[in-house]
This record gives C-alpha cells, sequence and structure tokens, in this order.
C-alpha cells in the first residue's frame, strides 16, 4: 500500500477575499527574494541593485517621466491581452497588432497632418487608423480560430514575426511613404519620416522631478479600461463573454453566438493594441520606428500578457501594474551596463509571474499537512471531503 | 550537380530543421503526456546560451566538450522545464499562461539574454562547433553525398533520436502507460501508473529536447550568440508537433520542410534571385507557410485531429473528474 502524501491540496469551498490582496502582494515579495537568488548567484549584490532600480524607477530625478513612457504601452498591451484573455482567448499578438496600429496611425498622421499646434482632428483620425490597424491584424487569427479551429496562440503569435518584418521592411528594404527619403541624414541611416506639427500629441505638464509630462496615450489608456470595465461587467456582451470563456458548451446551449464573440473580442483586443502603437507614433517617437533594435526590441507586447496575468484581467488592475512594471522596464533601460545585465528585468518579471501563477493554487485550493503516520501503525482514516 | 538549388535547399534545409526536430520531439513527449508545453522558445534559447557558453570557457578536445555542451544545454532545457512541471502538474497553474511567462522569463528579453550579456558571449567567434566529419569523398557523391552524408554529427544523431521514441511509444510498456496518461490520465490512474512521474519526467524530457534543439544552433548552425537567436524556431516547434499528427517520424518530415523554408532567404540572396517583393516575402515565409498549415490541419478532412491527447492542457486532479 502507497503511502499517503503529508501534503494534501482541496478545493476551498469559500474563496475570502483577502486573499485575493494578499496572495498577489506576496508573490511580488517571494519574487524578489527569488530574484535575489539568482543575482547573487551570478556575483551581484541584490541590495544595491533593488535600491539602485527603486531609485531609477521612482526617485530621481525625471524617473516618473520615463516610467510613464514606458507604462503607457504596457497600459495598452496589457488591456489588449486582459480583454482577450478574459474570455479564454489566448491572443500573444499584441506585440503585432502595435505594430500595425503605428503603421497605419503613422500613415493617418502623415497623410492628415499639417503646420501649426496639435490638432484634435487630426489626432482623432490617427487614433480611429491605429485601432483599425490593430484590429485588421487581429482579426486574422480571430478568424482563422472562428471558422478554422486554428489555435490563436500560434498564429497570433507568428503574425508578431511577420509585422515586425513589414515594419522594418518599410523603413529599412523600402521606399515607401513612411520613410524619410529626403536630406542628409536619410542616406546615412533609414528613419521614418516625421510627423508633422499637428499629427503630434500634446501631453499634461506637471511640475514634478523637474517636469513629469502625462502623455495623451495614458489618459487613452484609462479610458480603454474604464470601457473594458463596463463592457465586462455592465453589458449583455461582457456577460456573454464570460459565460463563452467558462463553458464553450454551455454557450452554445444558452444561444450564444460564438463565431461573432470570437471576432469581436479579437477585434476589441486587436484595436487595443493599435491604440498603443499609434500613441508610440503620437506621444513619443512622432515618427514611424522600423528600427529592429527600437520599438522592436521594447516587446511590450510579451510584457502587456505578464501586465495583464498579475492584474487578473480586471482593467483598473491592469492599469496599476503596468504603471509599476513600466517602472521595472523603465530602470532596466536606464541602468543597463556592466553593474545591471539586461534581461534581468525580463528574469524578474518572469519569476513574480511565476509565483503569482503558483500563489493562485492558494487562492483556489487550500493546503492542508497531516501529520505523519506512525511508523507500523496503519494510515490515519482520510477526513471525508465536503462537497469538492 | 550538388550546387543546384534542389540539392543545397534539401541539404540545408536537413541542418536548419534539426534544431526543429529536437524541439517538436520534446513537445511531442510532453504533450503526448497531457502537457502542453508553450516554454519551448525559451528553455530553446537557454539551451542555446548555456550550450555556447560551455564551448567557450571549456578548453579541452573538441569532441569532449562539444559533449559536454550537448550535456550541459540538456540540463538547463530540464531546469527551465521543471519550473514548468512544478506550476502546471503540483501547482494546477494554467498551461498556456504559465507556458508563455516561462518564454517571457527565459526569452530574448530574460535569462538567456543576462546569462549572455554577464558572461559576455556576444560578437565572440565559437572555440569549438560541430561540423560534417564523413570523408569528403563520400560527402562529393553526386546528390546523396551533401544531403546524407555532408550533415554534422547531430543531424545524425536526431535520427536515432527520431527512431528511439518512435518505438518507445509504439512497442513499450511505458510508451503505451505515456499514451494512457495523456488519453485518459483518471482511467491510467485506476490501473496503478502514476500519472504525476509520468507527467514530471517527459515534460523535463521534454526541456532536455529543447535545450538540445537551442545548443544545435548555437553549436552547428551559426556557431555564435545573438539576444533571440532562435527568432520565433520554438514556437515553429509547437506547430511541428500538431502538423505532425503527435508522431515522431512526421516531426521529422515537418522539420526539415521548415528547416528548407527557413534556409530559402539566404540560399536566394546568395544567388541574386528575388522572389516575389524582395526580401520581405522570403523572410516572413517560414512563419506564413506555418500558419497556412496549421489552418489546413485544423480544419475540414483533418479535423479529426488525429493523435491530438485528450487530456492536453488539463491538469489533473484525483476525485474532482
Amino acid at each position: 500500500m502507497r503511502l499517503r502524501p503529508p501534503v494534501t491540496i482541496e478545493q476551498r469551498l469559500r474563496r475570502p477575499r483577502w486573499l485575493t490582496v494578499a496572495v498577489p502582494v506576496g508573490s511580488v515579495i517571494f519574487a524578489f527574494l527569488v530574484a535575489a537568488l539568482v543575482l547573487v548567484a551570478t556575483g551581484h549584490d541584490p541590495i544595491s541593485t533593488y535600491h539602485q532600480l527603486f531609485d531609477a524607477a521612482f526617485v530621481q530625478r525625471g524617473s516618473l517621466d520615463q516610467t510613464l513612457i514606458a507604462a503607457t504601452p504596457l497600459a495598452f498591451t496589457g488591456l489588449a491581452a486582459a480583454a482577450a484573455f478574459r474570455m479564454k482567448l489566448y491572443n500573444i499578438g499584441a506585440e503585432g497588432q502595435m505594430y500595425m496600429g503605428a503603421i497605419t496611425g503613422a500613415a493617418a498622421g502623415l497623410y492628415l497632418g499639417g503646420r501649426g499646434g496639435p490638432s484634435p482632428f487630426v489626432i482623432a483620425a490617427m487614433v480611429v487608423a491605429g485601432g483599425l490597424g490593430g484590429m485588421a491584424w487581429g482579426l486574422i487569427p480571430g478568424i482563422l480560430r472562428a471558422f478554422f479551429r486554428t489555435s490563436e496562440i500560434l498564429t497570433s503569435l507568428l503574425l508578431n514575426y511577420v509585422a515586425g518584418l513589414i515594419l522594418t521592411y518599410l523603413i529599412f528594404e523600402s521606399e515607401s511613404y513612411w520613410r524619410q527619403t529626403k536630406g542628409f541624414n536619410a542616406t546615412v541611416f533609414p528613419t521614418g519620416k516625421p510627423l508633422p506639427p499637428s499629427a503630434v500629441w500634446p501631453g499634461l505638464s506637471f511640475n514634478l522631478q523637474g517636469g513629469i509630462v502625462l502623455p495623451l496615450g495614458a489618459g487613452l489608456a484609462v479610458l480603454v479600461a474604464v470601457f473594458l470595465w463596463f463592457l465586462y461587467t455592465r453589458t449583455r456582451f461582457g456577460f456573454e463573454a464570460q459565460v463563452l470563456g467558462d463553458s464553450d458548451r454551455a454557450a452554445r446551449y444558452a444561444g450564444i453566438r460564438v463565431r461573432r464573440k470570437i471576432l469581436a473580442v479579437m477585434a476589441l483586443s486587436g484595436a487595443i493594441a493599435g491604440l498603443g502603437g499609434v500613441s508610440q507614433d503620437g506621444d513619443f517617437r512622432h515618427a514611424l520606428d522600423g528600427d529592429p533594435n527600437g520599438l522592436q526590441k521594447q516587446g511590450y507586447g510579451y510584457t502587456g500578457i505578464v501586465v495583464a496575468a498579475l492584474g487578473r484581467y480586471n482593467p483598473f488592475a491592469v492599469v496599476v501594474i503596468a504603471f509599476l512594471l513600466g517602472g521595472l522596464q523603465n530602470a532596466g533601460a536606464a541602468l543597463q551596463g556592466p553593474s545591471f545585465p539586461s534581461g534581468l528585468v525580463g528574469v524578474i518579471q518572469g519569476i513574480i509571474l511565476f509565483s503569482a501563477l503558483g500563489g493562485e493554487l492558494l487562492i483556489r485550493y487550500r493546503v492542508r499537512i497531516r501529520r505523519p503516520a506512525r511508523p507500523g501503525g496503519v494510515a490515519p482514516a482520510q477526513v471525508p471531503e465536503t462537497a469538492a | 550537380m550538388n550546387n543546384s538549388l534542389a540539392v543545397v535547399l534539401i541539404a540545408s534545409g536537413i541542418a536548419y530543421g534539426t534544431p526543429l526536430l529536437f524541439a517538436s520531439l520534446g513537445e511531442l513527449l510532453a504533450e503526448r503526456s497531457g502537457v502542453l508545453n508553450l516554454g519551448v522558445e525559451g528553455m530553446m534559447l537557454v539551451g542555446a546560451v548555456t550550450g555556447f557558453w560551455t564551448v567557450q570557457r571549456f578548453h579541452a578536445a573538441t569532441a569532449v566538450t562539444l559533449l559536454l555542451a550537448l550535456v550541459v544545454a540538456a540540463v538547463a532545457g530540464a531546469a527551465m522545464a521543471s519550473i514548468l512541471a512544478v506550476l502546471v502538474i503540483t501547482l494546477r497553474a494554467n498551461q498556456i499562461v504559465t507556458g508563455l511567462a516561462l518564454t517571457i522569463f527565459a526569452g530574448a528579453a530574460g535569462l538567456s539574454s543576462y546569462l549572455g550579456n554577464d558572461l559576455n558571449l556576444a560578437d565572440q567567434p565559437a572555440h569549438h562547433a560541430f561540423q560534417a566529419f564523413l570523408p569528403n569523398s563520400m560527402q562529393n557523391w553526386p546528390i546523396v553525398g551533401p544531403i546524407l552524408f555532408g550533415q554534422n554529427p547531430l543531424v545524425y544523431f536526431s535520427w536515432v533520436c527520431v527512431i528511439v521514441i518512435a518505438l518507445y511509444l509504439s512497442r513499450t510498456r511505458p510508451g503505451l502507460n505515456l499514451r494512457s496518461v495523456g488519453e485518459s490520465p483518471a482511467a491510467a490512474d485506476t490501473m496503478g501508473i502514476d500519472v504525476t512521474r509520468y507527467r514530471y519526467v517527459h515534460t523535463l524530457l521534454g526541456g532536455a529536447f529543447a535545450g538540445l534543439g537551442g545548443a544545435t544552433i548555437t553549436l552547428a548552425i551559426t556557431p555564435q550568440w545573438v539576444d533571440g537567436i532562435t527568432g520565433g524556431a520554438g514556437w515553429i516547434a509547437i506547430a511541428l508537433v500538431i502538423f505532425a499528427f503527435w508522431r515522431p517520424e512526421l516531426c521529422l518530415v515537418g522539420a526539415y520542410f521548415f528547416g528548407a523554408l527557413q534556409a530559402l532567404a539566404p540560399q536566394l540572396q546568395a544567388r541574386n534571385i528575388t522572389l516575389g517583393p524582395t526580401v520581405l516575402w522570403t523572410n516572413a515565409l517560414p512563419y506564413l507557410m506555418t500558419i497556412f498549415v496549421l489552418v489546413v490541419v485544423s480544419s475540414g478532412t483533418a479535423r479529426r485531429r488525429l493523435g491530438a491527447p485528450s487530456a492536453l492542457g488539463v491538469p489533473y486532479v484525483r476525485e474532482e473528474h
């Protein structure tokens, strides 16, 4: 007879509310402890590294400004992932959908923009164009999933590489509409054509830490979060999407049109990621960035998945976590050098996510520790399980 | 004749396809046990970087160093897989999100890049690399020479792996047990098969194969280290398992097909042939073809999903089913 394991895991009948806060917080603390082990193992001092990290993310002069720059795209990609993952549609194509939004948004800005200050009309057109670009790219895996049952995980991911190749092609390998072809610099290094002044997005300035600019995109991301929250908790669409996420079969029996929902959710998710792309043009880069070491090196789309999972797909939590992880990302970029290896930020993010995923178990299940059976004795009778 | 495009494409397709083959064999083992491992890309990168580190740091005879590098890469891949295994098998975390998390953790902007930078591996020529080793006279035989005899030792090793895994799945008791764990863990459990142990062992084995696949890139194909050197090969390997209907021998065919597609762009460039709208098209071809074949396989006639383990992606909890 096999011995009973000393630790058993059983389903919780009730999920205490405090756990849904305590577990993520505990996960983050645990993650930093584990990452400290990685640092020690590779010969770095964890305390000074973390201190530097925190300083560069939130404390130093100008750090909050940089953190907002990193957090804005993460809020968009995080919300894009949250919108789809909530329905168990695993759209991991936010990266490519963001590039597409950047391409179409930049086209609108270049075409419509003119001299003078920021024009609400041009900016609105850019937002619409960027959203549509991301939506179109997101609909490809959506259509394949809805009509051919092809896994959206693989198709959306593979399309990221294609979108990246297109982005590079437009600036580096062709004389496209987006590329700067005039001037001396254009012959030295290929760049995107700068957006006309009226297509550059304004920001809200604060007099803190020597000047912080809240980008327009950050405001837009908050609006999107409110919209998503409303959509998923207050509308029929949101309810049906939830049902579909919980049980495909129940949704079909309830007469929910599954195909339509898949298409709508993928379109929505892609559009949000596309907004992140156009915000890159309008808020920060002021041209289409096709450099393989520029926008494409940031991996905002993938980090967005971490953001969404840590926020447990709640739109407001996603925005807050985007800000925190944006700080981490910014600090990683600012500190990169011999004493602060690149990739460390990805490692920390990954470990945080692992502990959050493992911690999920503590929310859903209860871990019981049994006393070991006395040697030679009979194993203690199992406590009868109440409804599992 | 040996320089004709067809022969070169087949020969380099086999070489380029070998990392895909190793990784997809590993994925196949994990999936057959019911664990969907989406962390392959990350595991490959960690295998690639640790394997390359080994050849740079250990000064022994080439054969010994390379063998050691393979072992290190496989162990590193298995170590990555053990994180995934604990989370999805013991802690019952969502397999899809956990796999993605592993790729983010280990991938191009994570651990592999951290190690590559911290150990100063970038932009260094490799001290040792796998090369074709059979006598030149054999390699020069028309057609079969470059294709069959001009390959590096890892290619032949991968053939052995395909045969061993195919026999393991179809002709041995543990192979049968493995398949039943993937199809119906509850039934397997009733028969006294340790579901958890089977899942752990095969997920770890899968990680070891992914690590080997990554090392094949940095030790044989492009002997150097660059961040994100796999360029999505891990994802193509996952897709390959689906095309191959979860069969090792079909993984081999698929891997060589995609290997040839990857070899196409540099070969065409070298011959000054342009295909469609320039480089964009040829570079994007492997990704687009993967999507196309996925669609064909997952719809219509192939909908029967030959071979997909029924319990794929579902955590097994005794008394909860």
